[in-house]
């Protein structure tokens, strides 16, 4: 069972929504022993970087986060859930992620290079580019997804990005590297191919148990 | 690229889908619930579901409407409304909305947007601005309660200040084009578009598919929402959207 972390700063009601149109099997959980049990974890988050570390520090569930990664069990992170895999972000001052990916989370500069201002948040639909074969990618092809954020995750390791959507900036959009995935954008909010992505997710956690 | 985003409006009274002639007449176009699921289908970006009762009455907006809308939605949605305080926007977040808009409430207590950006970041609070143009002010005023109390602020430095107080996203609805489909107000979109680095949706005076294409292309809008010519089926979203690609609006 998909297990979804509850640390108080989740969209858990969309994303448990999605699962049950895929009719997935999870559960909701800030139990360290019970979330550890899961076959998968989810770990959503809408707000800031530095609220969402200092409760996960302060609830012992960073370490759970960590441990569960190195199980080898799939792990995604959605939005800020996603940052928070990163080494450390610098809004609200810097803070110190759970650096299970490489890379840093940084503002978008809100002006191209040649000085012309532009729009932050980067809020709305826009395209993904399919940079490397992925499982989390099979059988899908290239279409819109739906962001709502002000950082991203600055990354020099290509590996770890996936798919990618440009804004002014290379936004990296479905990164991963090994059993832990982060979406950028709000797979639960990315009509059909979100809903697909998530799909791809889940089939991974089925993949992994049937080899077992 | 960001898409331009065509946003169906649902304006609720209890439980129900209604929408305001210039705020006043209201007719019942329908179950907010269907109205989401048709949506959603036709391919709209995003929702906003608005309890328009909610400043007058003291209403709070209903969780367990929000809830059946957002189990049945895979689009992004906002939720307005007799959203007051901190606990508010966690009780709307929670029920599955992705965004709060706050608009008598931020004019009331301004720091009311700052402590929701602080809490759940920039990117789910819209600070939704009713505004109507004012002669003696030689700008738009805001109103506030649903469009019956005018204010001492001016719409372009009410916008300004809410984009620094941490606002996401700007909700722009002209009362003086609202209900009329004549278009939007592209003078009071582009002014204020222009004044501030978040995005704005244009809202009011939607008629036909070109409106849309006005309001993003010189209005500089980023989303353009309507309510009636949708719910009635005089246009659907996917003309709009066909329209305006061809106009060369970058569209989902």
């Amino acid at each position: 069972m998909i297990g979804i972390i509850d640390y108080g700063m989740g969209n858990l009601f969309s994303v448990s929504k999605a699962l049950e149109r895929l009719e997935v099997p999870y559960f909701l959980s800030e139990n360290k022993a019970e979330l550890l049990k899961a076959d998968a974890l989810i770990l959503p988050g809408v707000g800031s970087f530095m609220d969402a570390m200092s409760i996960l520090n302060s609830t012992g569930l960073a370490d759970l986060v960590k441990e569960f990664a190195d199980t080898g069990k799939p792990l995604l992170g959605i939005c800020l859930g996603m940052q928070l895999l990163f080494e450390s972000s610098e809004e609200n001052g810097l803070t110190e992620g759970l650096q299970l990916l490489p890379g840093h989370v940084r503002r978008f500069p809100g002006a191209t290079a040649e000085g012309e201002t532009y729009k932050v948040p980067h809020m709305g639909w826009n395209r993904l580019e399919f940079l490397q074969d992925s499982p989390i990618l099979k059988g899908l092809d290239e279409d819109y997804v739906y962001f709502v954020h002000s950082y991203f995750a600055d990354t020099d390791d290509r590996e770890v990005v996936i798919s990618r959507s440009m804004y002014d900036v290379e936004v990296p959009a479905v990164v991963g590297r090994g059993n832990v995935f982060g979406m950028q954008f709000h797979p639960e909010k990315s009509s059909s191919l979100g809903m697909a992505l998530l799909r791809n997710f889940t089939e991974l956690v089925e993949e992994r148990m049937s080899v077992k | 690229m960001l898409t331009k985003r065509i946003v169906p409006c649902l304006d609720v009274k209890d439980g129900r889908v209604v929408k305001g002639v210039q705020f006043v007449q209201l007719r019942d176009a329908g179950d907010p619930v269907e109205l989401a699921r048709f949506y959603d289908g036709q391919g709209a970006d995003e929702l906003v579901f608005l309890d328009i009762s909610a400043s007058h009455e003291g209403r709070k907006t209903m969780v367990e409407v929000v809830k059946a809308v957002a189990s049945e939605l895979a689009i992004p949605f906002t939720v307005g409304g007799g959203i007051n305080a901190l606990e508010d926007m966690k009780r709307i977040l929670r029920a599955g909305a992705d965004k709060v808009s706050l608009n008598t409430a931020a004019v009331n207590n301004p720091g009311l947007i700052t402590e929701g950006a602080n809490f759940f970041g920039s990117q789910c609070i819209v600070v939704a601005i009713d505004a109507k143009y004012d002669e003696e002010l030689g700008s738009w005023r805001v109103y506030t309660h649903g469009g019956r109390t005018p204010t001492d602020l001016e719409v372009i430095a009410w916008a300004r200040e809410a984009a620094e107080r941490g606002a996401g996203e700007i909700l722009l609805t002209s009362m003086d084009s609202d209900g009329e489909k004549k278009g939007f107000d592209i003078k009071l979109t582009k002014a204020v578009s222009e004044a501030v680095s978040i995005p704005v949706i244009a809202s009011g005076g939607a008629g036909n598919a070109d409106h849309f294409a006005e309001a993003f292309i010189d209005g500089k809008a980023d989303a353009a929402l309507a309510a009636s010519i949708f719910h009635y089926k005089e246009t659907s979203v996917a003309e709009v959207k066909s329209y305006i690609k061809e106009k060369g609006v970058l569209v989902r």
